[in-house]
């Protein structure tokens, strides 16, 4: 433990939460609070911050396994709503990916496409109570004769249902333009040619791995708010890079730290999960994710008064440098200024669209206050820390993080 | 002030003519090209947005078809589905007229409709296909 001026322990914590009397507010407000009161009174005062970001992360999906039927099937091939699931797990277990698009779906062969269906969707109509055609096949085996089966279902049906999503919450992303001559379309959105707009997704902010930047909180075993439920981090997220170059406020510039999260999908919502068609991309999920972190002493404070202005994006052109990995950067751009609507490109003003929805990051964030003010939710320590900058070896990206 | 998308048809008898020229001019209407072509059998086609003082945009109108041309109210309004939608922003990237925008600071999205010039831009653009393309029973 260092020197610090306060110090308080997840247990201290969780028993106040328990009682009732936890102090919890938004990421948003204890900026001001640490600008009034300084970081120590703060520290002291509050004793849970919540985050929340909403916005569609294509590495996600769920864990489902539908039951035996009689006779019993061993499926090697699954389909829900016509999106191929994954099923080479055990006899009926398979893995739903959220960018899965349906079988008929024609991709790019009419472009841009639409993307109108794919995982996201199922999981979205399962989460909001609607019934999905099952089908699965399979070669046959002496305990498994069943080669096909059909069925109707609603997730109360699945014996299991478990959102797992490899890699959510980027700690900071790229802001894309295109300064090529035609119009691109790519997962962040329609980029038109010339640098026409100006595209950035995260919370800023309110957004969990800007609030605690070398993840002395977030690790394997914090319980999480995750679409609409409750759900956990269970490992560094795929490609968690810590080691990215950082400001000196320890904020990375460029995507960093990621979270491998999963949770009960049959306590989610609809509104928190969202089936998303990226135009010319493809499908996705939109989630809605919140973490709480514990005021342990006035260092955590100091991380959570974090504000847009000190929160950097890397501009990137997905015309050329993105898929030629070139790993060229053109700038950096607050989320404060990308916040405002536009920004400025080589003496060139350029519109700036957010992707991520601070609207429903806000009501992620506020629902969990409520949840834990209430004595709904309690705190898990982390069994084990996120990897921190020192201890991983990470191969680089050249930028291309998606 | 009324604006309408309307697609328009030239025969190969007019489509040489000044026509456009004489609706800006004649009629204080201003136009907003989104398309305009010639078929191989000479006939042309523009798609465009139509504005101005509602009686200006009458008599416009009168004159296209006086002078030959077919005239085609396009009868689509766009809607946004508030239940689908989750105020991202994506469609402020697209949309021409500014209907869509973002208020700030709380960063949530507005749909003005009376801005709204029913391109559909925005409806394959929108993560959620919140945005959905209706019969628009006023301009039939």
């Amino acid at each position: 433990m260092g020197n610090y001026q306060v110090n308080k322990t997840y247990q201290e914590i969780n028993e106040k939460i328990k009682k009732g009397q936890a102090v919890v507010v938004t990421a948003e407000e204890i900026i001001d609070l640490v600008r009034r009161k300084g970081e120590a009174e703060a520290a002291r005062t509050v004793d849970v911050v919540t985050t929340g970001t909403f916005s569609p992360m294509c590495s996600s999906g769920a864990i489902l396994n539908f039951g035996h039927s009689k006779p019993p099937i061993k499926a090697s091939r699954a389909w829900l709503n016509n999106v191929p699931a994954y099923a080479g797990l055990a006899a009926v277990d398979v893995y739903l990916g959220a960018t899965e698009p349906a079988t008929d779906d024609p991709l790019n062969k009419v472009y841009p496409g639409e993307f109108k269906y794919g995982g996201g969707h199922v999981i979205q109509d399962l989460v909001a109570g609607k019934t999905v055609h099952l089908v699965a096949e399979s070669y046959g085996t002496d305990c498994y004769p069943n080669k096909k089966l059909e069925k109707d279902l609603t997730l109360k049906d699945f014996l299991n249902a478990v959102l797992f999503n490899p890699r959510n919450c980027y700690q900071n992303y790229n802001c894309a333009v295109n300064l090529s001559n035609r119009t691109i379309y790519t997962y962040m959105g329609p980029l038109r040619p010339r640098a026409g707009n100006a595209n950035f997704c995260t919370a800023g902010q309110l957004s969990p791995l800007f609030n605690d930047p070398y993840y002395r909180t977030i690790g394997i075993g914090t319980r999480i708010f995750l679409g609409g439920g409750v759900g956990y981090v269970c490992f560094p997220g795929t490609q968690h890079n810590p080691g990215k170059l950082r400001g000196e406020n320890g904020v990375p510039l460029s995507p960093a730290g990621t979270l491998m999260v999963l949770g009960d999908l049959k306590k989610m919502s609809p509104r928190f999960l969202v089936g998303a068609s990226l135009l010319g991309y493809g499908c996705s999920l939109a989630v809605g994710l919140g973490i709480p972190i514990p005021m342990l002493n006035e260092e955590m404070a100091h991380f959570c008064a974090v504000t847009d202005e000190q929160l950097l994006a890397p501009i990137i052109d997905y015309g050329h440098d993105y898929p030629a990995a070139t790993g060229r950067v053109l700038g950096h751009v607050s989320y404060a200024q990308l916040k405002t609507g536009k920004m400025e490109l080589d003496g060139q003003e350029i519109p700036t669209v957010p992707l991520s929805s601070l609207v429903r990051a806000r009501e992620v964030a506020q629902i969990l206050k409520e949840w834990i003010t209430q004595g709904q939710f309690l705190l898990g320590e982390p069994v084990d820390l996120l990897p921190g900058s020192d201890e991983i070896h990470c191969v680089p990206t050249a930028s291309r993080d998606s | 002030m009324h604006a309408e998308m309307l697609v328009l048809q030239f025969s190969r008898k007019v489509v040489d003519q000044p026509i456009i020229y004489r609706l800006v001019k004649d009629f204080n209407l201003e136009f907003n090209l989104l398309k305009a072509a010639i078929n191989p059998q000479q006939e042309g086609v523009i798609v465009m947005e139509l504005r101005g003082h509602p009686q200006d945009f009458r008599r416009g109108l009168k004159f296209l078809r006086d002078a030959g041309v077919q005239v085609k109210r396009v009868a689509g309004e766009v809607r946004r589905n508030d239940e689908l939608c989750y105020q991202c922003g994506a469609c402020t990237a697209v949309c021409p007229t500014g209907a869509l925008y973002i208020e700030r600071p709380a960063m949530s999205v507005a749909f003005a409709a009376e801005r709204c010039s029913a391109c559909e831009l925005c409806c394959p653009v929108c993560p959620a296909r919140a945005m959905e393309v209706k019969l628009n029973r006023n301009a039939i």
